[in-house]
């Protein structure tokens, strides 16, 4: 009983499952990239090749910086996606752990990875990572609101707090599923401002503040951040389709291929929006998830509270 | 004039992933292309040369050198080029009133040693 | 971290920083986001070229001043160029002119489209960058068939061009530019509705018309500010004498009006092409010119992509020039940016700078050789003897290594 725990917490559908999904993902998102700008895009092994580098690479801290803060913080940020991953239904609409109120504790990891980052800048005592930092605490604050509703709404009318069976009760009735078809649209949105990708990737603009908090980090400690930011793409779309897109067969291999299909879907729409648009101002980001973002999520809050009560 | 908004190259991104990309890998196919009139290494021709040295007066940069190892008579002309000097402008060949120094499509110069760069043209 | 003032930040961007593509210093001071001061540190790029003119011919020269700049490499030889045929008294024949506009034109076009992308990737807008540098392969592909290289053509020779512009060159360049003028539309359409460009690009890093009249701005940044001034229309030299140039300008005096009046110049310089090829006359396509320049001196104005360039020669009765001074766009243009960066954000920083589409490397013409207590000045014997030792003390003996 343990040990199939353990296995299903490291192993499948844990902890090394995500990490080389991260990888195809990580490919895949800098393929499609590359090649919606006319490019050839990096081979498939890229992403593992840059990993091994960066172990390889001698590790060096700032004469200024906090050594135990810095060594730990990628650890907790690649610690605290990990834990997360636990409660996401992978192959079925149920996940390795799940209880009432999960959704809320996912959304409480997914706010400590920015918070590492932030103190991992802070703790560099750089300029650009200084600057870098605030900018991630300015942007939290941007999307943290419209991020929280637009993932709870669903929730609603599940009347549940828990991700897997939200899943299994959309599951059951896939056509309610419609009623968040707004919601889910300022969800991706909300994830893409969350993974402080472009347009809304401000904290690392490298022709502004070079990379932002990650400046004084490298070798080994940069290589488990750039991990821990790909397992958290992972994570965050694996999480938005599990509310969102609610199809489920109850055959567990086709679940599974269907899990691909879907998270392969959201980067896809992700990478597009990545392309496209030029990077916002900070101010302009936060305007925009206030004025925007944050009205119909909270329309739809409303909504669906309604619906709820006639259903 | 079109409405304002974000996201208008989405049309052109997705139509390019269904396009061939516009990179190639170095070396790719196995060659290098240039264009046609490509300014590369040098050519001599020994016999046409009358040593008059205008290409070494010319050179911006002092890559060439022309070398007779006979006599005034019985000319046996050598060119040298230090292909880490040479920038490619071809004022050397411009110069020449024989015609004996012309450049190829060569543009393969990468050496390990910094003493291969001199050639013996 | 050690210089807070307050609630006062410097952060230094440059010498090295990915936003710039040569060194240069920019000392920003920060209160939060917003900047209150800037400092601009220049001279990491001198070389000397102007001495090196002098001790040189002229036809050697002539490739030194070629390589003043990378991207306006045509604009600086075609001034020096004419320079010498003035002084030497040359009539050049009129399809070498023609042959110079084409040239000229298709370098404009290259700049352009390479700063529009340099301009797009400083705001995060990479897809453009590649579309924009993708397009500008193909006129770098035709500027190396014709001339001979990509960058360095090497196209003018004292008295007129090296080579002949050919039929299949013509109908090549013809075919590429159409090509390239849907594009340009399509450009054009982008930086009008696209609503994230437009707002990192309107309002930011503006240099009123007087403000522009008051630091000499030259090129796209005063064209944007409503100054109908141009070299090409205001004192035309060579072909342009014939060509009818259509002047842009714009009225927004920011960012935003330096790219859509870069734009619209592209359009122009297409059209330019296209007329000059119809038009270009028979005929020879050089000069004699002598080795020896009567002494005199003589000043010239170019159009480049980026503005005016300023070439003066001093000749005295021999094979060397006696004094040669170029004056490189960004020049002018320097002095507006810390105008243009005071009260803007730290975010626009970079596509302020890029605005002005800079050239260091053409503008520093000194080094600032600060003598504190630990600063020594060493020659290069010296220095190299400084370098053996300083790596005999860290263990490394640079003679044992084999390479």
């Amino acid at each position: 009983m343990i040990l199939k725990m353990l296995i299903k917490v490291f192993i499948f559908p844990g902890f090394l499952f995500m990490s080389i999904y991260s990888f195809l993902m990580e490919y895949l998102d800098r393929k499609i990239y590359a090649r919606m700008q006319s490019r050839t895009g990096p081979p498939w092994y890229q992403p593992i090749a840059d990993f091994f580098k960066l172990i390889g690479k001698s590790e060096i801290i700032p004469k200024d910086a906090n050594p135990t803060m810095f060594r730990l913080l990628p650890l907790i940020a690649l610690a605290s996606v990990a834990a997360a991953f636990a409660y996401i239904p992978i192959y079925s609409a149920t996940a390795t752990f799940s209880f009432d109120g999960d959704i809320v504790v996912v959304l409480y990891f997914l706010t400590i990875i920015p918070l590492t980052s932030f103190l991992a800048g802070w703790y560099s005592r750089n300029a650009y990572a200084t600057i870098g930092a605030t900018r991630i605490l300015t942007q939290m604050f941007a999307y943290e609101v419209p991020l929280f509703m637009c993932m709870l709404a669903p929730a609603l009318i599940a009347d549940t707090w828990s991700i897997s069976q939200i899943s299994a009760y959309y599951a059951v009735h896939p056509l309610h599923a419609l009623i968040n078809i707004p919601v889910c649209l300022t969800g991706i949105i909300a994830i893409q401002c969350k993974l402080e990708r472009a347009p809304f990737d401000t904290p690392e603009a490298e022709t502004e503040i070079v990379s932002g908090v990650l400046v004084e980090y490298g070798g080994n400690l940069l290589a488990i951040f750039k991990m821990a930011t790909n397992c958290e793409l992972v994570l965050v779309i694996s999480f938005f389709s599990a509310i969102f897109l609610p199809f489920f067969t109850g055959i567990a291999w086709v679940d599974f291929i269907l899990y691909f299909v879907k998270t392969l879907l959201v980067l896809f729409i992700l990478v597009l929006m990545r392309a496209t648009m030029a990077r916002l101002e900070i101010n302009n980001t936060i305007r925009f998830c206030w004025r925007y973002l944050s009205p119909i999520a909270f329309a739809q809050l409303i909504i669906n509270i309604l619906v709820r009560s006639v259903l | 004039m079109e409405k304002k908004g974000p996201g208008k190259l989405s049309k052109d991104a997705l139509k390019n992933l269904f396009e061939k990309p516009a990179t190639t890998s170095y070396m790719g196919n196995g060659k290098i292309i240039v264009e046609k009139g490509y300014r590369g290494r040098l050519q001599y021709n020994p016999t046409k040369c009358i040593n008059c040295k205008l290409c070494m007066k010319d050179c911006p940069t002092g890559a060439i050198t022309i070398i007779n190892e006979g006599t005034k008579e019985e000319k046996k002309m050598k060119a040298v080029l230090n292909v880490g000097h040479c920038i490619f402008c071809c004022q050397c060949v411009d110069s020449c009133n024989t015609g004996s120094l012309t450049f190829s499509q060569n543009v393969d110069f990468a050496r390990l040693n910094k003493k291969d760069l001199t050639v013996e043209l | 971290m050690s210089n807070i003032d307050k609630n006062k930040v410097t952060i230094p961007i440059g010498p090295q920083h990915p936003s710039l593509d040569e060194p240069a210093a920019f000392s920003i001071t920060l209160e939060g986001e917003k900047v209150v001061n800037a400092v601009i540190g220049v001279g990491y790029n001198h070389r000397g070229l102007e001495k090196a003119c002098e001790s040189r011919t002229y036809i050697q020269d002539l490739y030194i001043v070629e390589r003043v700049c990378g991207i306006c490499s045509h604009a600086h030889s075609t001034a020096f160029c004419i320079s010498i045929e003035e002084l030497a008294g040359i009539k050049v024949p009129m399809r070498a002119e023609y042959i110079r506009v084409i040239v000229a034109e298709l370098e404009r076009l290259h700049s352009h489209l390479l700063w529009l992308g340099t301009a797009c990737h400083e705001i995060g807008y990479d897809t453009m960058f590649m579309y924009t540098w993708r397009d500008r392969e193909k006129i770098l592909d035709l500027l190396a068939s014709y001339g001979g290289n990509r960058i360095n053509y090497g196209v003018n020779k004292f008295g007129g061009v090296k080579r002949d512009f050919d039929e299949t060159t013509s109908s090549d360049v013809i075919k590429t530019i159409n090509k390239l003028d849907d594009n340009i539309k399509h450009y054009l359409e982008i930086a009008l509705t696209e609503t994230t460009l437009i707002s990192r690009l309107m309002g930011i890093g503006v240099l009123s018309r007087k403000d522009a009249l008051k630091f000499g701005a030259v090129g796209p940044v005063a064209k944007a500010a409503g100054i109908d001034y141009d070299i090409r229309v205001a004192e035309p030299y060579g072909a342009y004498k014939e060509i009818p140039v259509k002047l842009i300008t714009d009225n927004h005096a920011d960012v935003y009006g330096r790219t859509v009046v870069r734009i619209f110049e592209m359009q122009e310089s297409i059209k330019i092409i296209k007329y000059a090829i119809k038009n270009m006359p028979a005929g020879e396509i050089s000069a004699r010119v002598p080795r020896r320049i009567p002494a005199g001196e003589v000043l010239t104005r170019v159009e480049a992509p980026r503005g005016e360039n300023i070439h003066f020669v001093r000749s005295n009765g021999t094979d060397k020039p006696d004094r040669v001074r170029v004056k490189a766009p960004t020049e002018s243009n320097w002095h507006g940016v810390q105008h243009m960066l005071k009260g803007g954000k730290l975010a626009d920083v970079p596509i302020t700078i890029a605005a002005i589409d800079p050239c260091y490397s053409c503008t520093d013409r000194a080094i600032v050789v600060n003598t504190g207590n630990d600063t020594k000045i060493m020659d290069w014997k010296q220095l190299r003897q400084y370098s053996i030792d300083w790596y005999k003390k860290e263990g490394i003996d640079i003679a044992a290594l084999k390479l």
